[in-house]
């Protein structure tokens, strides 16, 4: 017995669960039925934990209590987020068969709000790639269109929940991996500011870069879930303190008088016209919604993807340095020497786009290189930071597309790094900067969806959720269905 | 050696005394099981984070407070990137670009009485690595028990130009670091290792010769010899024409020589960077202010207090705070209202002797401050005499309770004269000969009447007290 998740939103779901219409029970069956009737097409997850999640939801049943919004209600986490004794790879080949003994902050959170994980989603490796083609298990396929890609680094994340199999997913956006993925599946995805949601658990590519977010069909689910997952966290000390506001308050369809600003940047060379005509056609229906619509500069822009490629692959070839095949994890065999062991391990652990980016940033943090590389990306970060603050003394959000181009075939890009890193350029600041930001569906060129990204002040999740919900609700782009839903 | 000054730099790491390590949770500890102290932040799992240890910070400036230095106003982390097994994260978080203290010093008294001031470059609080053992069985072994124990490592200036001097360097170091709190500094457990640094250069040189490095040696005798050594190898070297390799080597104790690891060929390349996982500390005037108040009163102040309050001799001051253990000992001794020369005169002599001659530490024995303090008030009150204090004394090396021991094994001085007056007045009743003899001028008898009381209270009279009332009695007839 499967479940149409496509009819039925979070808040649908709960009440249905609180009317005892149906059960936690029959709702996580019906998901892992979902994942069992589309995922030879989806390839969207690498485990599924049927007896956990199961056990779960019988236990919240025999309690009978859904007080919670998400409780009792399934979903489906990125695999480099820690859930304890179920396989966390991080889709590497390194981190095969590694069952953590403790459990990502996020998740917990999840799991105190009664939600229930029914597994762990495909990406790529170590999140390091833009199509879910670099992980070591499978290739996820994009929900429109199964030939194209879902996107990444949290491809199986966004095609679970575009795909029907899931009601929400849980992913991380180092680069762009939220956002990025929901563009190509054409649901909603939000990187929160950095610190909102505590990475305690997640498994560190970019520590100063990195932050989990939620993808949802809707952008009210999406809100939802940020206030179970977000809040300081002790033992993550780059966790804000400030305090979690609700962010569904401001979902009310209004945006008069939202002072809107469009970067001139974000519409320039390498972006697919007809990428630009569809964002500027969902900025126009903004504005007739009463938002006032102004182009501005972020003039660093450019620089961003050096940067970003810089300080990431600098901070990830650090943080990858434990994967040594001492304490877990993959160990190569028939090894002479400690030399040996550490070699031997991580060349056959480690997939191509991880060998590059740990040599990129272990060349970047050297004696002669740090000063012209790590350094000088670290000033550009910081002048891309003061762009962005000097539009927001004048503006509420900065709105432009997610990505240049609609999803690409699979196997069209994975060979030329270069191509897939500057696909980034319109995600990549956001992060460097900390900002919030969103992607929501803004309509579709050949039949494949197209993302529009809203980004934020610091911690002001919610005037980006405030923009997405009223161009979601005029639009009701979210009413149109991939084939894949026919399945359930 | 004439021919050449020597230059010798010191790094030295002291392991503080924290209950929880520096990045996590778990308690520091030595003498565990292998691996007991460590979860999974110390073992480096994926996905775990770093939250800094305030109590190691605070240590951190109490440190940098004692030697006189700059506390940094605002500290970020780093990372020291590189592979070994002990290092499970593959990276030590420490302190390279903001250390909590720079530009202090410290003041060593030389043999002949002069005091050199040596520099100190910087202090920074930086994350202990675990242990590697190599097994018999052909296997290695990783234990991470001390992974992630804070430590102080100071980097003195290249001051010190003699092996002496670099001795003396580190029994001062040790001293106030000692009596700051932070740490034990017990040598034989390795909270206190030294990287030494040693060049030779022909006087008059205005440049550094090449430097020997030798890595985390835990004894001032064993630094002593290494530079000894050292110091003649590289003269010899230098000498016969030779040239000085930047080279890594080891002390050897049983041939007490060096032996070299290996060359150096360039510096190591660390890739140190801000260690993104760690929210910078800013160290405000206040919380500095905080921090100095919770710092123990330094040796050198409460050998100055011992000497001015308590009218103390130089030397027993000095005696008396040569360990934090020995002076904090005193100090309780004192306040639990042991006369303080006393007191003093106890500890530097028959406990020091005790603790010779049994080779153990004064933690190590039962004695407490209360309970030689309580000896001191029975001698000083009359109830013991010195002499009975020296059965005393055994008994509170042993844990008794000086009154009651003294009480129940009669060791109790007859001090009383309502008491004393009837037993001397029937000796004098007894012996009219003695008395006779005193009249004459022969003082021989007062020795012979004190005698013959003694035996008569079993030698519990108070001497002081017998001679006073019997001279008195004496008189009277």
């Amino acid at each position: 017995m499967t479940m149409n998740y496509f009819d039925h939103d979070l808040t649908s779901l709960h009440q249905q669960l609180v009317n005892k219409e149906t059960t936690a029970t029959e709702l996580v069956q019906a998901t892992l039925d979902n994942i069992k009737a589309t995922d030879d097409q989806l390839n969207a997850f690498i485990t599924t934990n049927p007896e956990s999640a199961l056990e779960a939801a019988k236990a919240l049943d025999k309690a009978g209590q859904f007080d919670n919004a998400l409780a009792g209600i399934p979903l489906g986490l990125k695999d480099n987020m820690a859930t304890k004794g179920i396989q966390t790879s991080a889709a590497s080949r390194i981190l095969k068969d590694f069952k953590p003994v403790y459990t990502a902050t996020a998740v917990d959170k999840l799991n105190a709000a009664g939600a229930i994980s029914v597994g762990k989603a495909n990406m790529d490796e170590f999140a390091m790639g833009g199509s879910t083609e670099t992980s070591y298990y499978k290739t996820t396929t994009n929900a429109w269109d199964h030939t194209k890609v879902p996107g990444g680094s949290s491809g199986g994340s966004a095609a679970a929940v575009a795909g029907g199999q899931v009601p929400f997913a849980l992913g991380s956006d180092t680069g762009g991996s939220i956002r990025q993925p929901a563009a190509f599946n054409g649901i909603v995805g939000m990187k929160p500011t950095y610190g909102r949601v505590s990475r305690w658990g997640l498994f560190a590519m970019a520590s100063s870069l990195d932050q989990i977010g939620p993808f949802t069909r809707t952008v009210k689910d999406n809100a939802l879930v940020l206030n179970t997952i977000s809040g300081h966290d002790q033992r993550d000390s780059t966790s804000a303190t400030r305090e979690v506001p609700d962010f569904t308050s401001k979902l009310t369809g209004d945006v008069k008088g939202l002072r809107i600003a469009v970067p001139k940047e974000y519409f320039g060379e390498g972006i697919d016209e007809r990428v630009s005509v569809t964002v500027r056609a969902a900025i126009a229906q903004l504005e007739a919604l009463g938002a006032t619509v102004d182009e501005v500069s972020l003039p660093h822009t450019k620089y961003g993807v050096a940067a970003y490629y810089i300080i990431m692959s600098s901070e990830a070839s650090s943080n990858l340095q434990r994967y040594d095949g001492v304490k877990y994890g993959f160990r190569a065999d028939d090894v002479k020497n400690l030399e040996d062991l550490y070699v031997k391990t991580r060349s056959e652990g480690f997939g191509d786009e991880v060998k590059r980016r740990i040599m990129l940033g272990t060349f970047s943090l050297s004696a002669g290189a740090y000063d012209a590389f790590f350094k000088k990306a670290a000033k550009i970060r910081t002048l891309i930071i003061e762009d962005f603050n000097k539009v927001f003394e004048d503006y509420d959000v900065i709105v432009g597309p997610t990505a240049p181009t609609v999803a690409y075939g699979i196997g069209e890009e994975i060979d030329d790094p270069t191509a897939m890193y500057l696909a980034d350029v319109l995600t990549i600041p956001v992060n460097l900067a900390g900002l919030p930001g969103m992607s929501v569906n803004a309509g579709f060129v050949d039949n494949l969806p197209v993302g529009l990204q809203i980004i934020g002040k610091p911690f002001d999740e919610s005037t980006v959720y405030q923009t997405g919900y009223a161009f979601e609700q005029a639009s009701r782009l979210f009413e149109k269905k991939p084939d894949i839903a026919k399945e359930y | 050696m004439s021919n050449f000054e020597t230059t010798i730099g010191l790094e030295v790491h002291v392991e503080m005394k924290t209950n929880s390590k520096l990045l996590s949770p778990s308690p520091v500890h030595f003498g565990s099981e292998p691996n007991e102290n460590a979860n999974a932040i110390d073992f480096g799992y994926p996905g775990v984070l770093p939250v800094a240890n305030k109590g190691a910070i605070e240590f951190g400036m109490r440190v940098a407070m004692a030697l006189h230095a700059d506390i940094t106003p605002f500290i970020r982390w780093d990372r020291k990137n590189y592979f070994y097994p002990d290092n499970p994260k593959a990276y030590q978080t420490t302190q390279s670009q903001t250390p909590i203290g720079t530009n202090g010093y410290i003041d060593i008294t030389l043999d002949d009485g002069t005091v050199k001031r040596i520099g100190i470059t910087e202090m920074h609080v930086e994350e202990d690595a675990g242990k590697n053992t190599h097994g018999t069985d052909g296997y290695s072994y990783v234990d991470l028990n001390r992974q992630g124990t804070p430590l102080i490592e100071i980097v003195s200036e290249p001051d010190l130009s003699s092996p002496e001097e670099a001795k003396a360097y580190l029994e001062q170091l040790r001293k106030v670091v000692q009596f700051t709190g932070v740490s034990d500094v017990k040598m034989q457990e390795g909270q206190m290792r030294a990287d030494v640094n040693v060049s030779l250069r022909p006087y008059g040189s205005d440049t550094y010769g090449t430097k020997v490095e030798m890595k985390n040696i835990n004894s001032f005798n064993y630094v002593y010899n290494a530079l000894a050594f050292e110091e003649k190898r590289q003269a010899r070297v230098l000498m016969s024409g030779g040239t000085i390799r930047q080279e890594t080597r080891r002390y050897d104790e049983p041939t007490k020589s060096t032996i070299l690891m290996r060359v150096k060929e360039g510096a190591d390349d660390y890739r140190y960077f801000p260690e993104p996982d760690l929210a910078p500390i800013a160290i405000s005037q206040d919380w500095i202010a905080e921090v100095a108040q919770s710092l123990p009163e330094s040796a050198n102040d409460r050998r100055q207090r011992y000497v001015s309050e308590l009218g103390i001799e130089q030397y027993d001051a000095d005696v008396l705070t040569q360990t934090m253990e020995m002076a904090d000992f005193y100090d309780q001794a004192v306040t639990s209202g042991g006369e303080p020369k006393r007191v003093a005169n106890y500890l530097i002599g028959d406990v020091n002797a005790y603790l010779n001659k049994n080779q153990v530490e004064l933690p190590d024995t039962q004695l407490t401050p209360e309970h030689l303090a309580g000896m001191v008030k029975l001698i000083e009150d009359g109830t013991i005499s010195t002499k009975q204090a020296k059965k005393v004394f055994e008994a509170i090396m042993v844990g008794e309770d000086p009154a009651e021991y003294a009480h129940q094994h009669g060791l109790v001085q007859l001090s009383d004269p309502a008491q004393l007056t009837p037993i001397i007045n029937e000796i004098l009743d007894n012996n009219p000969q003695s008395i006779e003899d005193f009249k004459g001028g022969k003082d021989r008898a007062v020795g012979f009447l004190i005698g013959q009381i003694m035996k008569a209270t079993k030698g519990q009279a108070n001497p002081g007290v017998v001679n006073k009332i019997l001279m008195q009695a004496l008189n009277e007839r």
